[in-house]
């Protein structure tokens, strides 16, 4: 048992959770609804985004049973149009875009650069309350008639040919876009800022430099999509013809805004889980991360590049054709640090001491999907095949690879690999590893026939469709069904851990970061004295030089 | 059996005998495509195949039990530079490939056959240049380049033929075009793509190809009657566009006359080049488009007349070679319905010879 895991627990008979620390500091609802530390806001993120989740989840539910059948049999078109717009508006804007950021960046931010809080508590706070107002907009808008636009609120459409609420959606995401913007502008000056002594730029983790470069993008691109959303309400409020071509106004136009925002987002929602599937590869594997410069500098190129390809969402939009090759050109140039990225982390491996607890499976399963996901951005960035491909179930299971095979593993990851310290408890260890198994599984039943679909030709956003596309239709929405088996598992152990977990004591993984170096749960301030950085990230052997001090301290 | 819900009954006995893996190639792109589809799909599978391998071999070998003490390694800039190089040379045989195929397909040929497509919610309308109209089906002979010139009435639509493996969005206010040679006859699936509203899954068709002589057939026996110019012709008439336009020395209006494809000076300054576009824009919106020495005095069409009105007055004009055409047209009033007998040209062919180019 020794052998095949790096689990270090404190002898479980006398162990205790430590009884001050950031949840047990204060009592009382309001104690939390007014809470300025980073720790505590990051859970109410962690609760309200897995209810968003599983709202949007059970939307997606109904999507794959209308599709078991070709016949629109078990709703109306209008009402199916409804349930995939809210599903993409609830999963994107209230729960890709903060996942990780929100609840694992909030939370340990702090902690890996030695700083006590966010640079700007109260924003933080905020920004919680910006995103609850937002999705309770959202809920409410469903719960009132709905909207049916699709998420993208593709113009004329949203503007002049639908009666249901896209005002109040837009409203939705538009507050919601703020709490975005807040979140990022407090990690920039809180990674600038804050850092603790020694603390330099290229002794950060990882997680860090992710969620820098993403918070860029959060800061830069966020305010586009608000522009956007208020110049279509204008539209469909007064009229004031700024996408309407009767008007002397160009229905593309929204196009580029809208994908100038919304092709950084997929960065915004890729990257935070790329810094945690960082963290944890070093850890199970006992090293450094293989060429760390080269992983911290492609995260920022990413941002960069990814500021620049929003028109590959336009190539069959009547867009120039030499417009086109610039922008197929630049997606390509984007997928070159994805993919040093996930040949950094497979040679992370290389000469490592391996265990298998289910944070490493959950990367692993990051590291599979997130490949298919990223070569099958190659066939529509390539702007021959986009052609075919684009507005197709191609399309779609392209962007699940990514955004769950890839983004939602991450997030499962990253929670599991830091519940003892968020908890100071841990979460059960084989059930855990079966639940990651499950939804690797189930994702790849649910989402590798839509692949085949999409090369058939079937459109994405169809109620009905011919019959021959029945039978990859049936295994999609078999695979739903493991697949949401997989999701509900984490919620029932998580939970059940919070009592009966083991207690995880300070560093359960050994792991090197300084979050680890103090007790779990953290104290509200964090660190009872400013840590000094004196090595590297990632330095194991640092750490085993500390654990001999201790012992001989202690002996 | 009855047991066995329907739905699994049908899975097991109909569709796990017959279903689909790959759609039919049934135009000269086709073929193209594809083969630079499986290109990308070996790169990709080559690519998932090795990461795969070597994450398994070194989760074997490097596994705690194994290799108990990692050795920790800072990097290697010769493999980064590997496989930062390699993807990235892949990537670009894929743009370069990829570009080639892409202006092919929105690069038509000069002889093509053109053919409108009007979207709308919900339908497909299609307007051929002999004067046939269809609704969610399209008729197109095998070996001959047929464009499409795609426009939309109201919001964004999307016409795919997954067949052709060719798709071209349908924008409201904008000609858009795309090419294609269909190669075998048969009946292919025509999908908007483009989510366009409540019956968006509805607004679907065939696309029936046809063999030269049946597509001949076909076209006899679809005819209205009137060819699309004849039809523009028409609507020239009855819009009393021939007051302005009528080619006579003390015309308020500019002669159409061989205007299209022409070089126009503009009054605003510079010069344009009437295309389809061009055309469009300035019968809905023509004070913006004022051609050099002509007074803005030309009211705007908007909301008065249907786009598939507008491409019948292009395609009028188009066919227009001479300023006598335009002058026969003066007495086109006699060819509207309900003043029939009088002093029109008896018996217009059906077939547009001879009254309009080709």
């Amino acid at each position: 048992m020794s052998t095949d895991t790096i689990l270090s627990l404190p002898d479980q008979s006398t162990a205790r959770v430590p009884k001050l620390n950031f949840i047990t500091k204060e009592n009382g609802i309001l104690s939390w609804l007014l809470t300025g530390d980073h720790k505590r806001i990051a859970i109410l993120y962690l609760i309200s985004l897995s209810f968003f989740f599983f709202i949007g989840g059970a939307l997606a539910g109904l999507i794959r049973l209308e599709l078991l059948t070709p016949q629109t049999d078990l709703m109306a078109t209008d009402t199916y149009n409804k349930v995939f717009t809210m599903h993409g508006v609830i999963m994107i804007f209230f729960f890709l875009v903060p996942s990780v950021p929100a609840t694992l960046g909030n939370f340990l931010i702090p902690l890996m650069i030695g700083a006590k809080d966010l640079a700007l508590p109260k924003i933080n706070l905020l920004s919680w309350y910006l995103y609850m107002a937002g999705g309770i907009l959202a809920i409410y808008t469903m719960a009132t008639g709905g909207v049916d636009t699709g998420w993208t609120f593709t113009t004329p459409l949203s503007t002049h040919y639908v009666n249901t609420n896209v005002l109040t959606t837009g409203l939705a995401a538009f507050i919601a876009g703020f709490s975005s913007i807040f979140t990022g502008l407090n990690f920039i000056v809180t990674i600038h800022k804050m850092r603790a002594p020694g603390m330099t730029w290229f002794r950060l983790p990882l997680f860090v430099w992710a969620h820098y470069a993403a918070s860029v993008l959060m800061v830069l691109a966020t305010p586009v999509v608000a522009i956007a959303i208020v110049l279509v309400a204008l539209e469909r409020t007064i009229g004031i013809g700024v996408f309407d071509p009767t008007k002397g106004g160009d229905p593309l136009l929204f196009q580029h805004l809208f994908w100038f925002y919304s092709h950084p987002a997929v960065y915004i929602m890729i990257l935070p889980g790329m810094g945690v599937i960082s963290e944890v590869i070093s850890t199970f594997s006992r090293k450094r991360v293989f060429g760390y410069t080269a992983v911290a500098f492609s995260s920022v190129a990413i941002a960069v590049f990814g500021f620049f390809v929003w028109a590959h969402h336009m190539f069959i939009m009547g867009i120039s054709n030499y417009a086109v090759l610039v922008f197929s050109l630049l997606t390509m140039l984007v997928a070159v640090p994805s993919a040093i990225k996930i040949f950094n982390w497979t040679f992370t491996l290389y000469k490592g001491s391996i265990t298998f607890e289910t944070p490493m499976l959950y990367a692993f399963g990051f590291m599979g999907l997130f490949t298919i996901g990223g070569m099958t951005g190659i066939f529509l960035g390539t702007s021959g095949t986009d052609i075919h491909l684009t507005e197709t179930y191609f399309i779609v299971a392209h962007f699940h690879f990514v955004m769950v095979g890839g983004m939602l593993m991450a997030f499962l990851a990253g929670i599991h690999f830091w519940w003892p310290k968020m908890t100071g408890r841990m979460y059960p260890e084989k059930i855990s590893q079966l639940a990651a198994l499950i939804t690797f599984i189930g994702f790849n039943f649910t989402f590798f026939p839509q692949f085949i679909l999409g090369t058939l030709g079937m459109p994405r956003r169809y109620a009905s469709y011919p019959p021959e596309f029945q039978i990859l239709n049936v295994f999609s929405t078999a695979g739903a069904t493991i697949l949401g088996v997989g999701y509900l598992l984490p919620v029932l152990y998580l939970v059940w851990s919070l009592k009966y977990g083991a207690v995880a004591g300070n560093n359960p993984w050994q792991a090197t970061g300084l979050e680890w170096q103090i007790q779990s749960p953290p104290l509200t301030e964090n660190f009872t004295e400013t840590p000094i950085m004196d090595h590297e990230a990632y330095d194991y052997e640092w750490l085993e030089s500390q654990k001999a001090k201790e012992v001989a301290s202690a002996g | 059996m009855s047991h066995i819900s329907p739905v699994i009954w049908q899975f097991l006995v109909k569709w796990m005998t017959n279903f689909a893996l790959f759609p039919p190639e049934a135009s000269k792109i086709a073929p193209q495509m594809d083969a630079l589809y499986f290109f990308i799909a070996l790169v990709s599978l080559i690519g998932l195949t090795i990461v795969v391998l070597l994450v398994v071999s070194f989760s074997i070998l490097y596994s705690k039990k194994r290799h108990p003490v990692a050795e920790q390694i800072e990097g290697s800039t010769l493999l980064e530079a590997t496989w930062t190089i390699i993807p990235l040379g892949l990537f670009l045989v894929m743009f370069v490939w990829g570009a080639l195929i892409y202006f092919r397909v929105f690069t038509p040929p000069a002889n093509a056959m053109n053919i409108y497509v009007v979207g709308k919610q919900w339908m497909w309308k299609a307007e051929h240049p002999g004067g046939q109209h269809e609704i969610n089906s399209l008729h197109v002979p095998t070996g001959r380049a047929v464009q499409l010139t795609l426009i939309s009435q109201d919001v964004f639509h999307s016409f795919s033929i997954p067949a052709f493996r060719v798709k071209r969005e349908a924008i409201p206010g904008r000609y858009t075009t795309v090419w294609f040679e269909a190669t075998t006859p048969g009946t292919y699936h025509l999908f908007c793509t483009q989510y366009c509203g409540t019956n968006h899954s509805h607004m679907i068709g065939d696309i029936v190809v046809l063999t030269p002589e049946d597509y001949r057939k076909w076209l006899a026996e679809s005819t209205s009657g009137a060819s699309l110019a004849q039809n523009g012709e028409r609507l020239f008439a009855s819009l009393s566009c021939a007051a302005c336009h009528n080619a006579r020395p003390d015309a308020r209006g500019p002669s159409l006359a061989n205007v299209y494809g022409a070089k126009l000076p503009l009054s605003a300054g510079g010069t344009v080049i009437a295309d389809d576009a061009y055309l469009r824009e300035a019968i809905l919106n023509p004070s913006q488009h004022v051609t050099q020495g002509y007074a803005p005095i030309m009211p705007t069409y908007q909301g008065q007349i249907s786009e598939e009105g507008v491409i019948a007055l292009v395609e009028y004009i188009k066919n227009l070679d001479s300023d006598y055409r335009i002058q026969q047209t003066m007495n086109t009033n006699d060819l509207l319905p309900g003043s029939e007998g009088k002093t029109a040209p008896a018996g217009q062919p059906a077939a547009p010879k001879g009254m309009v180019k080709q």
